[in-house]
């Protein structure tokens, strides 16, 4: 037991400092970067608590895709610190409600036992061939399948919605079509011409 | 072993004792796994050097050699090449950011030879027997590209930040059809467990393999590995002729060796997995005396380096692709087909049994 309480204390640390660290870096780069390393130590903690497959999506998705792109977006803006910092006083009275919000909503989870709830049982160690993956698809595709769904497709709305908001048809754009380059053949494109050898006088 | 580990408890406690005991096998077998690899990735490049200058018609490397030995000529040579590359200087850009300079290299190699731990070469010799192992595998392999896009940035070089651009673009569309044509996999073996897929294939000969019910997924995920090593045909990352060296431009010395490293492994990496999910893994391809007698690990390195073979052939044979076709192939044709596949593959599993013995080889199940 002492070994994973190391482990966890070790994880929550990291978790911590780079979570404090992505709001108080300066550099919007360096800032994603921490964002990457609080994600995968959360995947720790996670691991932790026998929910491998949550951990492992967690890298995949938003480490292995979600931050790749905000990476590949953050770092092609040139993007003005001081013109960000401009709002900052204005708009904080809106972020310290939010945060006051969301400050109380840990906490009645956290102290749950004092609004009345019963407190959770620990669930039990399962053994090692006890796969988190199988009785999670279980779930999501017998009791809770509709709300899966829905979820799906609300996602896909938005993914259309996203598209369609970003896509300009330009009409003076020329573009190749490599299906059809791929098919030209050499009588398309040259035309041998058979001229006789000129003869030296 | 188990005198090893009443020594462990004895000298640490009961309770240190067994995890201190796991953790230092857990350290010799990476050793095992690593040393071997990395061994592997520096004769893997004097493979390339030859193999490459064979089908051009020339020799290739033939001079550095083991004590003079004459017919071990060229065999030197990845040494030469190792020592070489240590002894030479790593020069860092006075405006790149030293910091992630230094770090990117790191997190190029790190998921490469993180993956492996999951790897099972034979029955029992896996390092980590873990039930999310496919999982973990595509996790690792989408964590590479992090190296390469901070070593674009952290250069402060207009042709590293395009080659890493071009690099992070390209791997994020190939995931996708990798990760659907792994999709297939596991919904033929139900399992995500490794060492399950490859028994999944289990029968009497190859004919079980996953290589022949899902043929269009081993060709999408062979040409998605090529793709997410960055290698030719799809090498624009790198791209010479245009952009210099892409995102390794800056690099010197060990630094642009790790890189070189990890590119290799992740070579090895993506024939291993192929070998596993669709050739079988560690099974011999027919079931009858003289091949069985070889051991499983022997059959698991054959079939890695028939398809790291593959990998040198498609260098020395096609020209780099264009940036967009490379697009086009990963967007329009590879995630279509993929698609088509996984449903396809459903609905035959799903189809009653007495319809199923219908199909006449059955080489679906």
């Amino acid at each position: 037991m002492i070994f994973q309480d190391i482990l966890f204390y070790f994880f929550s640390a990291i978790l911590i400092a780079s979570a404090l660290g992505v709001i108080t870096v300066r550099n919007p780069v360096n800032s994603a970067l921490l964002l990457v390393l609080s994600f995968v130590t959360c995947a720790g903690l996670w691991l932790l608590l026998e929910a491998e497959f949550l951990a492992i999506t967690l890298v995949l998705v938003y480490v292995g895709a979600v931050m790749v792109l905000f990476l590949f977006v953050v770092m092609m803006l040139d993007i003005n610190l001081d013109q960000l910092r401009e709002g900052f006083w204005k708009w904080f009275p809106f972020g310290a409600v939010i945060a006051l919000v969301m400050v109380v909503e840990i906490s009645m989870v956290l102290m749950g036992k004092y609004f009345g709830h019963e407190e959770m049982p620990i669930p039990e160690p399962k053994g090692a061939d006890y796969s988190n993956t199988k009785e999670l698809g279980r779930l999501i595709y017998t009791e809770y399948v509709y709300a899966f769904e829905l979820a799906a497709v609300l996602l896909l709305v938005a993914m259309i919605a996203a598209i369609a908001l970003t896509l300009r048809h330009r009409e003076d754009k020329k573009s190749t079509n490599p299906s059809k380059q791929v098919k030209v053949r050499k009588e398309d494109r040259i035309r041998i011409v058979n001229m006789p050898t000129e003869k030296k006088e | 072993m188990e005198s090893i580990q009443q020594q462990f408890v004895e000298i640490l406690g009961a309770e240190w004792g067994p995890m201190m005991f796991s953790l230092a096998t857990n350290m010799t077998f990476i050793f095992a796994i690593v040393v071997p690899l990395l061994l592997g990735v520096a004769y893997l490049t004097f493979a390339e050097r030859k193999i490459i200058a064979y089908m051009q018609i020339r020799v290739g490397p033939n001079r550095v050699t083991f004590f003079g030995i004459p017919w071990l000529r060229g065999w030197g040579q990845p040494i030469a090449d190792a020592v070489k590359a240590i002894m030479k200087e790593i020069i860092i850009p006075t405006s790149a950011n030293k910091f992630l300079f230094i770090l990117a290299p790191v997190l190029t190699i790190m998921p490469a030879l993180a993956a492996w731990a999951v790897i099972p070469f034979s029955p029992e010799l896996v390092l980590a027997d873990i039930n999310a192992g496919l999982l973990y595998i595509l996790a690792m392999t989408s964590m590479g590209i992090y190296g390469i896009i901070i070593a674009g940035w952290a250069s402060n070089s207009k042709y590293a930040f395009i080659g890493a651009m071009r690099s992070a673009a390209q791997v994020v569309s190939y995931e996708l059809a990798m990760g659907f044509a792994l999709v297939c996999v596991l919904m033929m073996s139900q399992s995500l467990n490794l060492g399950d897929i490859v028994n999944g294939q289990q029968g009497n000969s190859l004919l079980n393999w996953y290589l022949i019910p899902l043929f269009p997924m081993f060709l999408v995920y062979l040409i998605s590995g090529v793709a997410e090593t960055n290698r030719a045909p799809f090498d624009v990352a790198e791209g010479e002729s245009e952009i210099v060296a892409g995102f390794h431009v800056d690099y010197s010395g060990m630094a642009f060796t790790v890189f070189f490293l990890a590119e290799y492994s992740n070579m090895i990496l993506v024939a291993t997995l192929t070998s596993i999910m669709f050739l079988g893994g560690w099974l011999p391809p027919i079931d009858i005396a003289p091949f069985t007698l070889i051991p499983g690990f022997i059959w698991l390195l054959l079939k890695i380096a028939f398809i790291l073979f593959f990998f040198l052939w498609f260098r020395a044979t096609f020209p780099r692709y264009r940036y967009d076709q490379i697009m086009r192939l990963g967007w329009k044709i590879f995630i279509p087909i993929t698609l088509v596949w996984i449903v396809l593959l459903g609905a035959i599993m799903q189809l009653p049994e007495s319809i199923r013995n219908v199909f006449p080889l059955n080489i679906w199940f």
